[in-house]
């Protein structure tokens, strides 16, 4: 699917289209974007640069670059998945709750990630065999782990974590962990997606079904693996979650679901399914971070934050329907 | 009573059918599980807390139709409760203009997402989830999280009050639900959102004018939006910026509840009032049984899926493609 578009758009000029090409490529964006921020906040304020600071911007946000990844794939894959928020704020309580109960912590770690697996996967099931729209699914799903949680946990924060639960605080080598599992989730899902059969196929499904369908192959099935995939990452991005902290609070962070789909979306995975990258929706994860620290180094008032990334949000999406167009006015006649 | 029905009606049984036995089925439960629950004061409190819900659900149902969605509602409804509060106690605004303009604002910013919906072609999905941030940044920003309060009394005839013994608000739902409804069954621009739902280059093709009326779609749903959060503002007695966070994910529920398919070209304004319906007197219900709020959520949730279930199921078994 892939190879004849990228014929068809060099074909008419080759030499013109090569440069706007790469100069518009989303990554190379929200890199320069978040490189500019960097410069322009820490000339201002140096505190913002301060190794404290940029601690506070990675740590505190891998998880969600790490969740962006997975919600990339389901909707590059032409799904989207609304519970996530919800199910990684039950994936921390479970988490805590296991290792309160001692539970060895390598199982406090793992029974979460499976379990998230287990649920993306059914949840994958219903939207492709029983045709149900993933957003109606995962709507659904939403209030019953948002409601299910406060009902088991009634809200209950977690203390007393044992000693050496706390993954996300650990640094081998001297590099905390959240930036490990970010980097190396980020790049090994990039070639994955990339390099491997399926991931091609996740393309494949969002970009065209029925030309998917007609080339061999299942949209079910591929369906399925990405929703299972998507399942692992959330599931190690509500580890992070929960081992991030001192305490586990048993309820839903807020709009958690809306900020992991900004970031996939700025990112440049396209609402229209088909297009987009993992390492973009990394970036733009760290952008998003990024952009909401330095609103307090440059004395703006913090609520206008959501101001903020809704204005990103409509600038990339404006940007990315503007290069849509100008390809197909290239392209058409 | 739909025992003696069922035989004949089984080669039409349509997803209202389901609710509608659904609805009958838990009030049923409910009058005996929980006393207080069918006594007429219950019920007409309990219309005048879903109105709000309600309102938006309406419009929310013809973009659903189109194949569209709106997730900015909640923020729309909130920036217009900010901006009642500021055009009136920051601005001196009298009250009666300063709802007007409040409305105007929700309106303008649901003009806004239509017209980016329509001119750029960016996917409704995305744009208003765009808006749902930038709205409710502006909301936060402008209002610096500080509230309004004091109200003349009369405001609180709107929220709080009642006309002829019923809920002031409830009114005007009955009114919107009657409007909504003619339009969506009796006129041209109500068809053509169905045709518009179903194949929209056929649609274009057909010269219906799609662009100006998702345009109107969007601009009524931040208008009711606008609407809604008025009436919250006066039934509450004070202005918030945190006022609707939420509130798309309870209009979609309901709306989807009410049969109206995602994918577009199915879906009528009867099942949405029994969607939304169901969903009040479940919350009301439940609460008075003694069960959580929060256990409502999943009892919410679960519905949403089974309804959607049983229905897929239904039609499929007629062997209709759905």
């Amino acid at each position: 699917m892939a190879a004849p578009e990228a014929t068809t758009a060099l074909a008419p000029t080759p030499r013109r289209r090569w440069v706007p090409r790469i100069a518009l490529s989303q990554e190379l964006v929200l890199f320069l974007a978040i490189v500019a921020l960097f410069v322009v906040v820490g000339a201002i304020n140096p505190r913002f640069v301060a190794e404290r600071n940029l601690q506070s911007i990675f740590l505190g946000n891998a998880y969600i670059a790490v969740a962006a990844i997975g919600m990339s794939m389901v909707i590059i894959s032409g799904n989207i998945d609304i519970s996530v928020g919800s199910l990684i704020g039950v994936l921390a309580t479970v988490s805590g709750t296991l290792a309160v109960a001692g539970v060895p912590i390598v199982l406090s770690w793992v029974i979460p990630v499976l379990l998230s697996i287990a649920f993306t996967t059914t949840m994958g099931a219903m939207v492709a065999y029983l045709r149900i729209p993933s957003i109606v699914v995962s709507l659904g799903f939403l209030s019953i782990l948002k409601g299910g949680l406060i009902v088991v946990t009634g809200g209950a924060w977690i203390n007393a974590l044992p000693e050496g639960f706390h993954l996300a605080q650990m640094k081998p080598f001297g590099i905390p962990m959240p930036i490990y599992f970010m980097v190396i989730l980020t790049i090994a899902a990039a070639l994955w997606m990339r390099l491997s059969a399926t991931g091609r196929s996740i393309y494949a499904v969002g970009g065209n079904a029925e030309a998917a369908r007609l080339s061999g192959i299942s949209r079910e099935r591929t369906v399925v693996k990405v929703f299972a995939i998507h399942g692992f990452f959330v599931g190690i991005a509500a580890l992070l979650y929960a081992t991030q902290l001192a305490i586990i609070q048993s309820t839903v962070p807020p709009n958690l679901e809306l900020t992991i789909i900004t970031a996939s979306v700025v990112g440049g995975v396209s609402i229209l399914g088909g297009t987009g990258t993992v390492v973009g929706s990394t970036l733009a994860a760290v952008l998003l971070a990024a952009i909401g620290s330095s609103l307090i180094f440059i004395n703006v008032s913090p609520y206008w934050l959501r101001a903020v990334q809704g204005v990103l949000i409509l600038v990339t999406v404006l940007a990315d329907m503007w290069r849509r167009m100008r390809q197909a006015r290239g392209r058409g006649r | 009573m739909s025992d003696t029905t069922a035989p004949r009606m089984r080669l039409t049984v349509t997803h209202e059918l389901v609710l509608l036995i659904a609805l009958f089925v838990s009030l049923a439960v409910l009058s005996v599980t929980a006393e207080r629950f069918m006594s007429v004061g219950n019920l007409l409190n309990q219309g005048r807390l879903m109105t709000e819900v309600a309102l938006v659900a309406l419009p929310m149902t013809f973009i659903i139709i189109t194949a569209g969605i709106d997730l900015s509602v909640g923020s729309m409804f909130g920036l217009s409760a900010i901006m009642l509060g500021v055009f009136w106690h920051n601005l001196g605004v009298p009250l009666p203009a300063a709802m007007a303009l409040a409305m105007l604002v929700g309106t303008a910013a649901g003009f806004f997402n239509g017209l980016l919906i329509t001119r750029l072609r960016v996917p409704p999905l995305i744009m208003t989830l765009a808006t749902l941030a930038l709205y409710r940044g502006l909301a936060e920003g402008i209002s610096q999280a500080r509230s309004v309060r004091g109200y003349p009394e009369w405001f609180f005839v709107l929220g709080q009050g009642e006309m002829f013994g019923v809920p002031t608000q409830l009114w005007i739902l009955v009114v919107a639900i009657i409007i909504f409804w003619i339009v969506l069954t009796r006129t041209t621009f109500g068809r053509s959102l169905y045709a518009i739902g179903h194949n929209e280059t056929a649609a274009r093709y057909s010269a219906i004018k799609v662009d100006r009326i998702k345009l109107i779609i969007y601009s009524l749903s931040g208008f009711m939006s606008g609407l809604a959060g008025v009436i919250f503002v006066s039934r509450v007695s004070t202005t918030r910026s945190d006022m609707g966070t939420g509130l798309e994910l309870d209009v979609i529920a309901a709306v989807v509840l009410g049969g109206t398919s995602i994918f577009g070209g199915v879906g009528t304004i009867a099942g949405t009032v029994l969607g939304f319906t169901l969903i009040q007197l479940l919350k009301n219900g439940l609460a008075l049984t003694g069960v959580k709020g929060d256990a409502t959520i999943v009892v919410i949730g679960t519905v949403l899926i089974l309804s959607i279930l049983i229905t897929n199921f239904l039609q499929h078994r007629r062997g209709g493609d759905g």
